[in-house]
């Protein structure tokens, strides 16, 4: 395209992002992101984004890691090597549960942590957004917003001029 | 999560960029480093040498070195299990169960509490696995299809030990890295030394602060922290069953899943004292570690301790009230005036009567006093293990199957050995890694400015959906 990642907007506290996060929805703009030091609540929704994937693929692993370990307890001890201990029922379902537990929370975990990378699509050492040239702060006390290129409504100066109206402490135009 | 946070939690006068700096300063500047580092550092190798030489000896010679036998046949190794293992539980119990109940003062201490569970845990698995003789194939403990046809035993709680131990130490490093990718991400951009931008660049994942990311980020680590608070009373609680799934006099109360939850947590939180009063003074961190959350910490250590005491008593109480001939025997006649009744009164008295001195405020907020009973605690919380291990087994139903237990030096050395492992891990991590969560100690501050409220969310009907 016209080789822009797009347009990034600086403030220097995080009620001033909020505030132009809400103007640029406003403004139709719908191809936002922001980039904060810390998590900061209601701005995913203000930015009109919405994801609940996450728990669903917990869910989903933590029921999986259940039935594998229960599953696998009871082939090994009713079906491929019983053993007789004390006269008890080969499938003894109490002795069961701890296992079962420990697997599911073991998947749901592991889905935890690898289904946000994924969504997330981290690892991404390379992405646009490090061009900016103060880009760093983003971690330290800085907070940006972008109105990324491939927005419907994105032009170059329109663009500009309305970051510039709200008040930020710098714009920067940031390449692919 | 709008929820008042106590201003108490962060005193003096803080930035954004301020707290980043202070708390990535001790990783980045190595110079800021002083003699008590390398002190504890050098006394952390020194005794990770006697682990290596204890374990060589060990390997060569087999177990016969250490003092278990017929009757006693679980030792050392099941006490120090124990013990270790009670001590991770309150990094898993700051961590996870603070952050479900909205309990600020725990980013303070939570990364710390963190680290301190993955090194205790990693200590407390050598015992099991060099109790069994033949470590290197302790791959049979786990269920994989072999030649021999021959699987675990699932109706052992040696094996729901396998399970709940190992599952336990990778979701604590699971949770303990996830939190870490944020701060990775700090020490990148602060970073002056190209080397250390880069491996802190590898290691943040390229992380960059995306309102989208930290909203998948937020719901993840919450639910981890949900998978953990279970987790965590469900591992002792099965360490308990070690014992009380047996019919030896004193091992079987019913009270034991709870009591050991509780007196990991009493032994758990005097180790995260032991560890934040001298580390909070030497790198001057006294305004985020406040008297405030030592404060809050020794009075869960005095609640627990509480509950570990009414262990004791409840013990008592039902081996006379039983009126079964052999737990009475075990009561009176091996705790209580047996060969080994100095250790039960010390145990009763380190950790049932010293921690009383924490109902008194003064005391609280007195680090010396309060190091002084964490050290206590740490000691009494051993000897509770060693009393119920030791007391249960070495006279039990007949008196010709009676014996005596006495630790060798290569008991005590691997045990000395691994409070090196330890400290030699946890000075390493102070040092290489940022010991207070940054960007939680930015929410906090964010939240703790002067009419902070929850930003007001204008809804946008048709705006959603959208990922990534």
């Amino acid at each position: 395209m016209n080789g822009l990642h797009g347009i990034v907007a600086e403030f220097d506290n995080p009620e001033d992002l909020v505030v132009a996060v809400h103007k640029a929805r406003e403004n139709g703009y719908t191809r936002l992101d922001a980039y904060t030091p810390f998590p900061i609540h209601g701005l995913a929704e203000a930015i009109g984004f919405k994801d609940n994937r996450v728990p669903w693929i917990i869910f989903i692993f933590g029921v999986l890691g259940a039935a594998i370990g229960y599953g696998l307890q009871y082939y090994i001890t009713t079906i491929n090597y019983q053993l007789n201990v004390g006269g008890r029922p080969t499938h003894s379902w109490p002795h069961y549960i701890p296992v079962t537990f420990e697997s599911a929370v073991l998947l749901a975990a592991f889905a935890a942590v690898l289904g946000m990378l994924a969504l997330n699509g981290l690892p991404h050492p390379h992405h646009p957004i490090f061009n900016h040239s103060r880009f760093e702060l983003a971690t330290d006390d800085r907070f940006f917003l972008c109105i990324e290129a491939d927005d419907p409504q994105f032009d170059p100066s329109e663009t500009m001029q309305f970051l510039r109206s709200l008040d930020p402490t710098g714009v920067e135009e940031v390449p692919e | 999560m709008s929820d008042a946070v106590d201003t108490r939690v962060l005193t003096g006068r803080n930035s954004y960029s301020s707290l980043g700096d202070q708390i990535g300063s001790i990783v980045l500047d190595q110079r800021s480093h002083k003699l008590p580092w390398y002190g504890g550092f050098a006394l952390g190798f020194l005794l990770l040498n006697v682990m290596l030489l204890s374990l060589a000896w060990l390997l060569y010679m087999g177990i016969g070195v250490w003092g278990v036998n017929v009757p006693v046949g679980w030792g050392f190794a099941i006490i120090n299990f124990v013990w270790w293992i009670g001590i991770g539980h309150a990094g898993t119990l700051i961590s996870a169960i603070l952050l479900l109940t909205r309990q600020n003062w725990r980013n303070s201490i939570n990364r710390f509490a963190e680290a301190m569970t993955i090194f205790a845990v990693m200590c407390a698995g050598l015992f099991p696995l060099l109790h069994t003789g033949r470590p290197w194939a302790a791959y049979w403990m786990l269920p994989y299809p072999n030649i021999l046809g021959a699987w675990p035993q699932f109706q052992s709680p040696l094996i729901w030990d396998v399970f709940a131990v190992t599952t336990y130490i990778t979701v604590s490093a699971l949770f303990w890295f996830v939190g870490l990718i944020p701060d990775f991400a700090t020490l990148r951009d602060k970073a002056k030394n190209l080397i250390l931008k880069r491996v802190f660049g590898m290691a943040s994942f390229g992380w960059r602060g995306s309102v989208k990311h930290w909203f998948r980020y937020e719901t993840a680590y919450l639910i981890l922290a949900g998978l953990s608070t279970p987790l965590v009373l469900s591992v002792h609680s099965v360490v308990s069953l070690d014992f009380a799934v047996s019919i030896i006099p004193g091992w079987h109360a019913t009270i034991f899943p709870p009591y050991f939850v509780a007196g990991a947590i009493y032994a758990g939180f005097a180790m995260v004292l032991l560890l934040t009063i001298p580390i909070r003074k030497w790198y001057g961190l006294e305004h985020m570690i406040t008297m405030h959350h030592i404060d809050w910490m020794a009075k869960i250590m005095l609640a627990t301790g509480l509950i570990v005491f009414y262990g004791y008593i409840a013990e008592a109480f039902y081996g006379w009230y039983s009126a079964n001939e052999f737990e009475w025997h075990m009561i009176w006649n091996n705790r209580m005036t047996g060969t080994y009744s100095l250790l039960y009164w010390s145990l009763i008295f380190c950790n049932g009567l010293v921690p009383q001195l924490l109902w008194w405020p003064k005391v609280r907020r007195n680090t010396l006093m309060l190091f002084t009973i964490s050290l206590v605690v740490s000691v009494g919380m051993w000897l509770e293990r060693f009393i119920i291990v030791v007391t249960s087994l070495h006279e039990d139903f007949v008196p010709s199957a009676w014996g005596f237990y006495n630790p060798t030096i290569w008991d005590w050395g691997l045990f000395l050995g691994t409070i090196g492992l330890f400290t030699f891990l946890m000075f390493l991590f102070v040092r290489y890694l940022p010991m207070i969560n940054i960007f939680e100690m930015k929410d906090l501050l964010h939240k703790l400015k002067p009419g902070h409220a929850a930003p007001a969310v204008a809804h946008h009907g048709s705006g959603g959906g959208e990922t990534q």
